[in-house]
């Protein structure tokens, strides 16, 4: 039997607020354990939490890119449950209100089609501590809870079960990925546990309309991970139904050491987590003038971003897909294109000098050393013909290392093209004196071989002549 | 005249006047304190050695004249109150050593006019009580009458104030906890609002339903006390941020004019004949001191009790969930496992009524049962809201009684927790339509037990209730009589 697939995500995007969801303290990853507390994360008898305006903020914005529906009035509810890591033994979050419903994405197929998966919903939460396991010998045998953690703010972002498989689920979360990170809501490390999924995940006979008893799964920290994780599980699930037996709905450990899941919990073993409204906090009100204020601040999305750079700019899709994915980059690109006009050549030298340097130094493009203005200015030279293509690169090079300008660069090093139509051709009349053989089997055809004297000429010039030039005069001069 | 016979108002005055030193105040009352304690069991901690240095300084800003309405005056606190530096216990073995690291709002506002703190009440644990005697520090006793309650949560309050202890003290009531102990030690207790004062460092029973409030000799006293604590909190998102008025200056004692309902639902079966009396001789003087009375009704008193105790346990149920033995408080050593430290300490931790109550909340909020329990009592909850904005649409203040019957007798109810429940009937409908009352001296019963009158005012409208109570005391002397201790 034929079976499909349908899964559904919750993603926990941790908010980059500077402050904790409910305290004033800070949010700083890898601090010394337990020194970024006080007495309300810490859970301390009499504490009470009062609410973050930036990580609303931060919501509101996360719930207009993900074409959300936000609340005028959502409420805080109380989840209880047990456990070292969680200090008042509930975790505060949103049950029945939460701020952000109806939302929906639009993912790319890859073929040309697109569609649009649900979100259900996105609601605001604190996050939990940690717990260290007996690391050292001193420690062997104990766990150590670090509450710095505790109380972070997230926002969990649970979509529909609109995906129909693991590719479809990937670019899902990496197009959800892209929104939190241009949004700046979220720093978007999977491995630092910032941006964390949990996949629900069933099968059905195709055609079947009511869904399967589904699994969750837990513990997924990377896009290759989800993808290895969804297609175990796809096929365990299959295995047992086709061996007579049933899918049970459990949560489930992915273990990327074997890339397989395992069971942690039934559904007998379900936490009862008793929600009710949180009665320290006061309902969250949103006005419309607030959700039109963070309105007017969002940034131009990755879609949008695509679209413009295709119809406006002219540039081919896949152009405007690599420029897009990251906002520093796309932000660098705009910024040479308004500088230097010419969409398609800036769009080559970021997508090929520039990525390729960024990389090799590993620098982030915020901190390039050659500036969109320092790049703009090189690529002007290439278009009044001062230098080459392949002089600019080398000259991309040493402004690199020096952030220089490369006026000064070409100026210092005497790298101006040789647009002497006389010089050139003294050494055109050289090259073919030089390679008789060549010449006659270039006359008897071998059309090809003009690359080679163009070649030869360039670097006679030692890369100065223009090269428009140079093959111009060679195709004269050699048909005689 | 002793020192510890002077009211707030009345050592304001001799320190102010550099009659009295709070060094001297202070050292007269831990005299006091050494001398009564043991028999009413109404401090769980004396700080004697923080008080001394706190009336120190308070004679040097007396000295600087930077006097505020509290500087060097003694008070006492529920040992509820977050105390940075002090043993913090709730009345409970669980924070049986815990010391704070932090001042609850409440207790900075009054370190911050420099009042003494003498040290922390007994109470109920958790505030969870009517008599004071589920105290894992033992049962305080009654300061008028040795083999009777003085009430709970606030039974420490109650008796130090009534036993010039303290010259004033600091409470809780989330169901009554402030005024039936001051109806039963005949003193007077206000229950400000909900939102009116900040929570913030108060060990959390309900919290939609905890309130802060005085407990004092007088009206004025209980006025000032109220001045020092009310007000906005940044840190209590439940706290109001409406100014507090000046309540001492409403205290005129004229109330010509003033519409005082009866509500007829708490005139009942069950209402003990002294204390019926005592509120029937009540509302003559109030008539006779010119307010017109009327009847009204609050129609859904009689679910009261029983919404009260699905809400308030609800929350409790999850507010002490923080008790489980990994950060501080008791932790069972002996343990085998994560669970076993948990069942284990907790089960040693908390007394038979606090985990009556975590078993009750519990069950209310768990799955399958939460819109029958839960859901259906914050229905209630809001209709019996709307019971008292009706009222007051047609009077100014209502007069009940406090309580049923005077202070019982110590184990009278201890294995009867529904009658226990039953002795906060008029106070609990209060806490649940979230405004304020107080309760004031207005008689004693037959066999000499002090009995109170309540009086419930609009939200917000404290200064109502303290004009009234300061009327009706300017024309009796009930809160002139001392028990003999």
């Amino acid at each position: 039997m034929n079976y499909e697939t349908v899964i559904g995500l919750e993603v926990h995007a941790q908010l980059t607020t500077r402050t904790k969801i409910f305290c004033g303290c800070s949010t700083e990853f890898g601090r010394t354990p337990n020194s970024q507390t006080c007495p309300v994360c810490l859970g301390l008898p009499g504490a009470l939490p009062v609410l973050n305006r930036k990580a609303v903020e931060f919501a509101i914005r996360t719930g207009l890119a993900t074409n959300c529906r936000i609340a005028p009035r959502s409420i805080f509810a109380r989840k209880n449950y047990f456990y070292p890591d969680l200090p008042k033994g509930y975790q505060i979050s949103q049950y029945e209100l939460p701020v952000c419903e109806h939302g929906w994405l639009d993912i790319d197929l890859g073929d040309g089609q697109s569609k649009r998966i649900g979100i259900t919903r996105a609601h605001m939460e604190e996050d939990a501590g940690k717990l260290i396991h007996g690391e050292t010998p001193e420690t062997a045998g104990s766990s150590l809870v670090d509450l710095n953690r505790a109380c972070t703010p997230l926002l969990e972002i649970v979509s529909e079960p609109d995906m129909r498989s693991a590719d479809e689920a990937i670019a899902y979360l990496k197009k959800l990925h892209q929104i939190v990170v241009y949004l700046g809501v979220c720093d978007g490390n999977l491995e630092e546990g910032s941006f964390r999924c949990d996949a629900n995940v069933s099968v059905r006979p195709f055609g079947q309309k009511e869904f399967g008893t589904r699994a969750e799964l837990k513990n997924i920290n990377s896009f290759r991970f989800i993808r290895q994780a969804i297609e175990y599980e796809v096929e365990r699930q299959i295995d047992l139904i086709e061996s007579g037996g049933k899918v049970i709905q459990e949560t489930r450990l992915f273990d990327s050491g074997t890339g397989m899941t395992r069971s942690m919990r039934g559904k007998e073993e379900a936490h009862d987590y008793r929600y009710f409204p949180d009665p320290d906090l006061v309902p969250l009100v949103i006005s419309p003038a607030w959700i039109e204020e963070v309105r007017a601040t969002l940034p131009e999305l990755p879609d949008a971003k695509r679209h413009r750079f295709v119809e406006e700019l002219g540039l081919p899709a896949y152009d405007a897909e690599v420029l897009a994915a990251d906002r520093n980059l796309a932000d660098y690109f705009d910024a040479c294109v308004t500088l230097a006009k010419d969409a398609k050549s800036c769009a080559n030298w970021v997508m090929g000098e520039v990525l390729r340097k960024l990389k090799e130094t590993d620098t982030e493009v915020v901190a390039a050393p050659v500036t969109p203005e320092l790049l703009s200015g090189l690529l002007a030279r290439i278009a009044d013909n001062t230098i080459s293509g392949k002089i600019a690169k080398t000259v991309f090079e040493q402004m690199w290392l020096s952030g220089e300008t490369a006026d000064q660069i070409i100026q210092a090093q005497g790298l101006k093209q040789v647009t002497d139509t006389g010089a050139i051709e003294g050494l055109v009349d050289q090259v073919i004196a030089a390679h008789p053989e060549q010449v006659a089997e270039y006359l008897s055809g071998k059309d090809k071989l003009i690359g080679f004297f163009v070649g030869k000429v360039m670097q006679a010039s030692q890369g100065k002549a223009n090269p428009g030039m140079v093959n111009q005069l060679l195709k004269k001069k050699l048909q005689g | 005249m002793t020192i510890y016979d002077l009211t707030l108002a009345e050592l304001r005055d001799r320190l102010d006047r550099r009659e009295l030193s709070a060094a001297e105040v202070t050292g007269a009352y831990l005299e006091r304190i050494a001398a009564t304690n043991p028999q009413l069991n109404s401090f769980i901690t004396v700080c004697a050695e923080t008080a001394t240095v706190e009336a120190e300084a308070a004679d040097r800003a007396i000295a600087a004249g930077e006097t505020a309405p509290l500087t060097g005056l003694p008070i006492a606190v529920k040992d509820i109150f977050n105390t940075a530096g002090l043993r913090t216990t709730c009345g409970s073995r669980i924070l049986g050593n815990y010391i704070s690291p932090y001042d609850a709002t409440a207790i900075g506002r009054i370190k911050a006019q420099k009042a003494v703190i003498l040290g922390k009440l007994n109470m109920d644990e958790f505030a969870m009580g009517s008599s004071n005697e589920n105290s894992a520090f033992g049962a305080v006793r009654n300061p008028w009458e040795l083999s009777r309650v003085p009430g709970g949560s606030s039974g420490g309050s109650a008796a130090c104030v009534a036993a010039r202890q303290a010259a004033a003290a600091l409470g809780t009531d989330t169901g009554g906890s402030i005024r039936q102990p001051a109806a039963y030690c005949s003193v007077v207790g206000l229950k400000p609002t909900y939102g009116r004062v900040s929570r913030y460092g108060v060990v959390a029973y309900a919290s939609s339903l905890d309130q802060v409030g005085p407990l004092a000799r007088d009206v004025r006293d209980c006025a000032l006390m109220l001045q020092a604590v009310a007000g906005y909190d940044p840190a209590d998102s439940t706290s109001v941020d409406t100014a507090a008025p000046d309540y001492q200056a409403g205290l005129t004692g004229n109330i010509k004019g003033l519409r005082i309902g009866l509500p007829r639902e708490y005139f009942i079966d069950g209402l003990d004949d002294d204390v019926r009396r005592a509120v029937e001789q009540a509302t003559a003087t109030y008539r006779d001191l010119g307010a017109e009375i009327v009847e009204v009704s609050l129609p859904h008193t009689a679910y009261a009790v029983a919404c009260y105790y699905l809400i308030a346990t609800a929350e409790a149920s999850s507010n002490l969930a923080r008790y489980d033995g990994v950060r501080y408080g008791l932790r069972a050593e002996q343990a085998e496992n994560l669970i076993d430290m948990y069942m284990q300490s907790r089960a040693a931790g908390f007394g038979t009524e606090v985990k009556r109550r975590i078993m009750l909340g519990t069950y209310a909020l768990s799955s399958g049962y939460y819109d029958a329990y839960y859901l259906k009592a914050q229905k209630v909850r809001t209709l019996i809201r709307q019971d008292f904005l009706d009222a007051f649409e047609k009077v100014d203040v209502l007069l009940t009684p406090v309580a049923p019957t005077p202070a019982f007798a110590l184990g009278e109810k201890v294995n009867d927790p529904l009658q226990m429940y039953l002795s906060d009937i008029y106070t609990i409908p209060v806490n649940l339509a979230g405004t304020c009352a107080m309760s004031l001296p207005c008689g004693f019963s037959a066999d000499s037990l002090p009995i109170g009158l309540q009086l419930i005012g609009k939200p917000f409208d404290e200064a109502a209730i303290l004009s009234a109570a300061y009327a009706f005391e300017q024309a009796t002397e009930w809160h002139k009589r001392q028990p003999e201790i």
